[in-house]
């Protein structure tokens, strides 16, 4: 019984959407047109992640040694920052390393390499560079550089100096722009999503409306709720599937454009992201396509149904 | 079988109906008359539940239809078979799905819907119009399928609220003798109209309206 009347309603739900003709496809329209905005935000979120990534990537601390430092301290100090649940990563630089990177960073300053070569020794000391997992940890780890773990492991004499407080200030500004950033990002998306909903919402109303004498018929035919109710639920799924599938269909060449032409620009190549989140997206819009259309259905009906 | 007592319907500025008190018995014929905004409609929407009283109370058998909550109301309402005088068909539907409409709503299977449409529609002659839409159809042709949907399901009571306001007079006469065979059958039909022919060529008992109130009853006077 429950199955016929299933089976009675999904079939109605698809004729009404076919009979509904124009109307169907301007509701097909703007869903498409919301569902599209949700992935221009997932691209552009993917676009911000990146490069947020890359300019994190940029930041570091590094700490230097005295010259002559020895180096079985350093390595003692190297796996104890290693250890620190804030580090992501740690790289040694030698001595000998830095006086030849020195040296190749300023091959062209002909006074400098004479300078150097007059002094003979290697007046540069080791270095390590330490890589945070988040910009706001450098302080953390600056913060250990200072405490009495220092003094327990030694290597406060070895420290020549750490460049934290130079870059503090940087540091700091980039923490505030990359989580101001985020903000931004996730009070757009938020106020374009909500706008859209509203606009679809509005439409599927209209096309509800339209039915309005309709509704009040069926229900004077001694229909059930959920018999008058249900098709137009059915219609406002078949919306999303179908914008859905357009607005993938859309984004495919779009996507493509952008990978060939905008990758340098944007730091990502968008057609790969999207071939590589394929399912990921389409789960998402899919999702949020029926359940706008449904959703929308459902609370425009209740009006013209408690008569 | 229907009961009004003492039931008014006060609009903000207008009274539709004013102290109302009459019964319908079964298998009777009543036809309503009055002008236009004498309150032959309002009295029919009580019946359904449509409109509800200010005042007084309806009854149909011995269910109160005013307190009836909206599940046992959907129950009443297809207990009972409604003809407007705009037809209020679904205008997306063919006249077969329209009255496989009211059908699937009582809970009929697929095989009682492909075996009675058919033959109801040759009732009100229109096996030739099953797969049209209304707005393919006559004024008469539209009329006759409200009607074959109102009767679909056995109705134990028929309210046609001015079905033959849009028609011509030969369609009217069509429509006429329709609703009198259903009476024939069984059936109760209520019957509203502003068109004294229609009293005529029907002969039955007539209940006349002005400004909300019942003013003769051909049923005392007789």
């Amino acid at each position: 019984m429950a199955i016929i009347a299933l089976k009675r309603i999904i079939k109605a739900g698809f004729l009404n959407f076919k009979r509904s003709g124009i109307v169907s496809w301007a509701a097909v329209l703007v869903v498409t047109i919301t569902l599209s905005v949700i992935t221009l935000i997932i691209f552009l979120q993917a676009v911000l992640h990146f490069s947020l990534n890359q300019i994190k990537d940029k930041v570091d601390v590094t700490i230097y040694f005295t010259v002559n430092a020895p180096e079985d301290k350093i390595m003692l100090l190297k796996s104890s920052l290693e250890k620190l649940p804030e580090v992501a990563q740690v790289s040694y630089t030698s001595a000998d390393e830095a006086l030849k990177l020195f040296r190749d960073r300023h091959s062209n300053d002909y006074p400098t390499i004479q300078a150097l070569d007059e002094i003979g020794d290697n007046p540069l000391g080791a270095y390590l560079n330490v890589k945070a997992k988040e910009v706001s940890q450098y302080e953390n780890i600056a913060n250990f550089m200072k405490s009495d773990n220092m003094l327990v492991l030694g290597s406060a004499s070895i420290i020549d100096k750490v460049n934290y407080h130079q870059n503090k200030l940087v540091i700091d500004r980039l923490n505030t722009i990359i989580s101001g950033a985020q903000k931004l990002g996730f009070l757009v998306t938020l106020i374009l999503v909500i706008i859209s909903m509203i606009i679809t919402f509005n439409t599927i109303r209209l096309t509800i409306f339209i039915s309005k004498e309709e509704i009040g018929v069926m229900r004077l035919v001694g229909a059930s709720k959920m018999h008058v109710r249900g098709p137009f639920l059915i219609e406002g799924a078949i919306y999303g599937i179908i914008a859905t599938i357009i607005t993938l269909a859309i984004f495919w060449p779009a996507t493509a454009w952008l990978g060939r032409n905008m990758t340098d620009f944007l730091g990502i190549n968008m057609y790969d992201y999207y071939l590589s989140s394929f399912f990921q997206i389409f789960a998402i819009l899919l999702l949020s396509g029926i359940i706008l259309g449904i959703i929308s259905s459902f609370l425009a009906i209740r009006k013209y149904l408690n008569k | 079988m229907i009961y009004f007592n003492n039931v008014s319907k006060v609009y903000k500025d207008a009274t539709a109906l004013d102290d109302i008190t009459f019964t319908v018995e079964s298998g009777e014929f009543v036809s309503v008359v009055g002008h236009s905004g004498a309150g032959k409609t309002t009295l029919t929407k009580m019946i359904l539940a449509d409109e509800t009283p200010t005042g007084g109370t309806v009854f149909f058998e011995s269910i109160n239809v005013h307190q009836l909550k909206n599940k046992d109301l959907t129950k009443l309402r297809r207990r009972i078979g409604v003809v407007f005088q705009d037809f209020k068909l679904l205008s997306n539907k063919t006249a077969y799905e329209n009255i496989a409409f009211a059908m699937e709503a009582v809970g009929k299977t697929e095989e009682e819907i492909q075996s009675d449409v058919p033959h109801v529609l040759e009732l009100v002659d229109l096996s030739h119009r099953l797969f049209h839409f209304p707005n393919q159809m006559s004024g008469g042709e539209q009329q006759r399928l409200a009607i074959a949907r109102a009767i679909i399901n056995q109705p134990e009571l028929i309210i046609a609220d001015e079905p033959t306001g849009n028609l011509d007079p030969v369609n009217t006469h069509e429509i006429v003798q329709i609703l009198k065979k259903i009476n024939d059958l069984g059936t109760t039909v209520i019957l509203t109209t502003h068109n004294r022919g229609v009293i005529e060529s029907v002969n039955k008992r007539v209940i006349t309206m002005e400004n909300g109130k019942i003013i003769r009853d051909t049923k005392h006077s007789k």
